[in-house]
């Protein structure tokens, strides 16, 4: 045995060993991800956009104007402008002082003289006739619910946080006001946030039916697969529009409204799984194209060989597989939403005031528009925030689909 | 030949389904929705009411008013009295509505085509230049705006600061002509994208270096060679770009003022027409479903590859 030379082979061993170490085998979504980088206007609208979410979830905790409080005396069609405004400061609000915090700090404290007045009641049906009559008044005469629409806890939550943070500072109106003398800038933000949600939970929705039906289809082919199909193209003829605008108007009627409420389900969110529910056309052809490929692919087989479920073979072998194609066509799905929910809000049957959407900014700028004076704001403010963000995610879907290209692998 | 007939055949019993299922559902929507058509602000006197709903069909089972009807438009074409508007019938209405919708989505149609491939192919053939460039970004911007704004925009533009246009009316070329614009030129937009993007393709295969190779011009190579590869996806775009008309000629129609089918069917669908809005959904089933049958054929005729299903 000679001893240095069987060291001599395990250090070149090593040395090997070292060196494949360092290769790393690039994977396509890293592969990707590089070539995305690349992309200048690409990735200049991820971070657009990325931003943009931030900013819309943000919304309530910025220092922005009331997006409802209305002044048809003295703001209404106001060009923007720098002035500066303070909360709360508006004579018809009647605030303490003119000033949000210090309303706050009265209506707080009478408030709490309340709560204590009503824990020394001894009788407890009084009392919780007491409690709920505070309840009531904090649900009308609450500074917060004065100049915001029915905020949810955690926005509630974040409002407070703005106060504690800017107290009665404001942006001035820098976009101007609208036909009731609201603040434009706080509508477009606060609008993003509808919008936007609107955007991403039809195209899920869209997504969620799309893929698996897609998926379903071509995977299991023959018959299924022809009558599946055959639906879609059924479906391709109908001119969807008229279905949403029956549902719409369907769901409008009182008392559907409130028989949907009675079951906890809101309206909007009906609204959203309506357009979700017509989206998924494209995509479920797109998948069950990728998965007809897919499906003679040797992974398919072997995971077949060892007794998976055809389900799972769908759901966890292929779809992952179709994923980028499908990301894709989210990208440009989600503008196509988008703009479907302006159109509704344009014809009146898309999200009703109090609620604000681009859309509804838009129509309402559109009718301030034909009068004989130019309130251009009202149009471009509005405009620019759904063009932007509408541009920036076709820009971002255009880059996806040249990196996640097979194509142009190491590239 | 015989295929060709084969597939007409085929896809008219598709139409019979199609329009089967969408009646089926409209008329279940209708019906199922709370409150009736009479149910106005002013209560009507019961005997009237009662009168109203014998003229049509209303007081009948559910089932028979839904026999009957489908056997009135099978055997007569007859889509029944509008129930909102006085004194016409449904299919007076579509027959007055009809004709303007239908030149309105042909004028943009065929602008968008126009428009778009001239500009797809420009900005292809002149790659990475300020032209292409431009085009490409006025194409995105195109697609975002939203139709309505553009439409307002144009009135504003074209009809009060440059009076090229008549803001309303309907009849001549030119009162047609700013309407047909506003609802061609997203199509056109997304038209001059897809050809673009198929004459980049095309301009890469080998068959055209083939062409570049023995010497054909510029001109014969792009027309001949690379175009027809390149329209294909615009023409399968084109069945989509139909509904997307349709839908737009219901916002512009709004904004125009202009007499189409479009404004109708808003109004009844939000005013519980039941009938009309039938009538109106069936006709435009019937459009769509014609013009895609259009399409794959004209897809088959393109490219000699694709056989008729």
């Amino acid at each position: 045995m000679n001893l240095p030379d069987s060291r001599k082979n395990e250090e070149a061993l090593a040395k090997l060993l070292e060196e494949s170490h360092k290769i790393r085998g690039v994977s396509l979504w890293k592969d990707a991800w590089r070539r995305l980088r690349r992309n200048r206007p690409a990735m200049a609208s991820l971070i657009f956009l990325i931003g943009l979410g931030l900013v819309a979830f943000l919304t309530p905790m910025l220092p922005l104007q009331s997006p409802l409080d209305k002044d048809l005396n003295n703001r209404r069609f106001l060009s923007p402008s720098f002035e500066p405004i303070t909360m709360g400061s508006r004579e018809g609000l009647k605030f303490a002082d003119g000033k949000l915090t210090s309303q706050l700090a009265l209506f707080e404290a009478e408030i709490a003289a309340e709560t204590a007045e009503a824990l020394a009641i001894n009788d407890p049906l009084k009392q919780a006739e007491q409690f709920e009559s505070i309840q009531d008044r904090i649900r009308v005469e609450h500074p917060f619910n004065q100049l915001w629409n029915q905020l949810g806890s955690v926005s509630f939550k974040m409002v407070q946080i703005r106060v504690a943070i800017f107290g009665d500072y404001a942006i001035p109106s820098i976009f101007g006001t609208d036909k009731l003398g609201r603040d434009l800038l706080a509508r477009v933000f606060w609008g993003a946030r509808v919008s936007l949600v609107v955007g991403l939970v039809a195209t899920l929705v869209s997504l969620m039916i799309g893929v698996s039906y897609g998926a379903i289809a071509g995977y299991f082919g023959g018959w299924i697969d022809a009558a599946m199909m055959r639906i879609v193209d059924m479906l391709y003829s109908i001119p969807f529009i008229f279905v949403v605008i029956y549902l719409v108007t369907f769901l409008g009627e009182e008392s559907v409204k409130a028989w949907l409420e009675s079951y906890g389900i809101d309206q909007i969110m009906i609204f959203y799984i309506i357009i979700g529910a017509i989206y998924w056309l494209t995509m479920s052809r797109v998948v069950r194209g990728q998965v007809l490929s897919l499906r003679q692919e040797q992974f398919v087989e072997s995971a077949r060989t060892i007794g998976a479920s055809p389900m799972r073979i769908v759901f966890r072998h292929l779809v992952p597989n179709v994923l980028g194609i499908v990301i894709v066509y989210l990208t440009l799905t989600i503008p196509a939403v988008m703009l479907f929910e302006a159109f509704l809000s344009f014809l009146g049957l898309g999200v009703a005031p109090p609620d604000v959407s681009w859309g509804l900014l838009l129509n309402d700028g559109v009718e301030a528009l034909s009068s004989v004076k130019l309130f251009w704001w009202v149009v471009i403010f509005p405009g620019a925030a759904l063009a932007m963000t509408l541009f920036a995610l076709n820009f971002l879907g255009d880059g996806l689909r040249d990196a996640l290209d097979p194509k142009m692998k190491n590239r | 030949m015989k295929d060709l007939l084969g597939f007409l055949i085929r896809r008219l019993g598709w139409m019979a389904i199609t329009l089967w299922a969408v009646y089926t559902v409209s008329f279940v929507l209708m019906r199922a929705a709370p409150g009736s058509p009479f149910s106005a602000e002013r209560a009507m006197p019961p005997a009237i009411e009662q009168q109203m709903r014998a003229r049509y069909n209303l007081d009948a089972p559910p089932l028979q008013q839904y026999w009957d009807y489908m056997w009135g438009i099978l055997s007569r074409g007859d889509l029944s009295w509008s129930i909102k508007l006085e004194d016409y019938s449904v299919n007076q209405v579509i027959a007055e509505g009809f004709p303007v919708s239908a030149s309105l989505a042909i004028f943009a149609l065929v602008f968008a085509i126009i428009l778009g491939v001239s500009a797809g192919v420009i900005s292809a053939v002149y790659r990475g230049t300020v032209a292409d460039v431009a085009m490409m970004a006025t194409a995105v911007l195109g697609i975002a705006i939203p139709n309505f704004v553009l439409a307002s925009i144009a009135i504003l533009l074209f009809v009060f600061l440059i009076p090229l246009f008549p803001a309303a009316g309907w009849g001549t070329l030119r009162q047609v002509a700013l309407p047909a614009i506003c609802l061609g030129l997203p199509v056109a937009a997304y038209i001059a994208r897809l050809t673009r993007a198929g004459m980049l393709e095309s301009l890469s295969r080998e068959h055209v270096r083939t062409a570049f190779a023995k010497g054909l011009p510029k001109r014969t190579v792009i027309i001949k060679h690379v175009l027809p590869g390149a329209l294909l996806p615009v023409v399968s775009y084109l069945g989509p770009a139909t509904a997307g008309v349709l839908t737009g000629s219901l916002v512009l129609e709004k904004i125009f003022a202009l007499p189409g089918m479009g404004s109708h069917f808003i109004y009844a669908a939000t005013q519980r027409d039941t009938t009309l809005a039938t009538g109106m959904v069936l006709t435009y089933t019937v459009l769509l479903f014609v013009m895609n049958t259009i399409v794959d054929l004209a897809y088959a005729v393109i490219d000699p590859r694709v056989e008729l299903e």
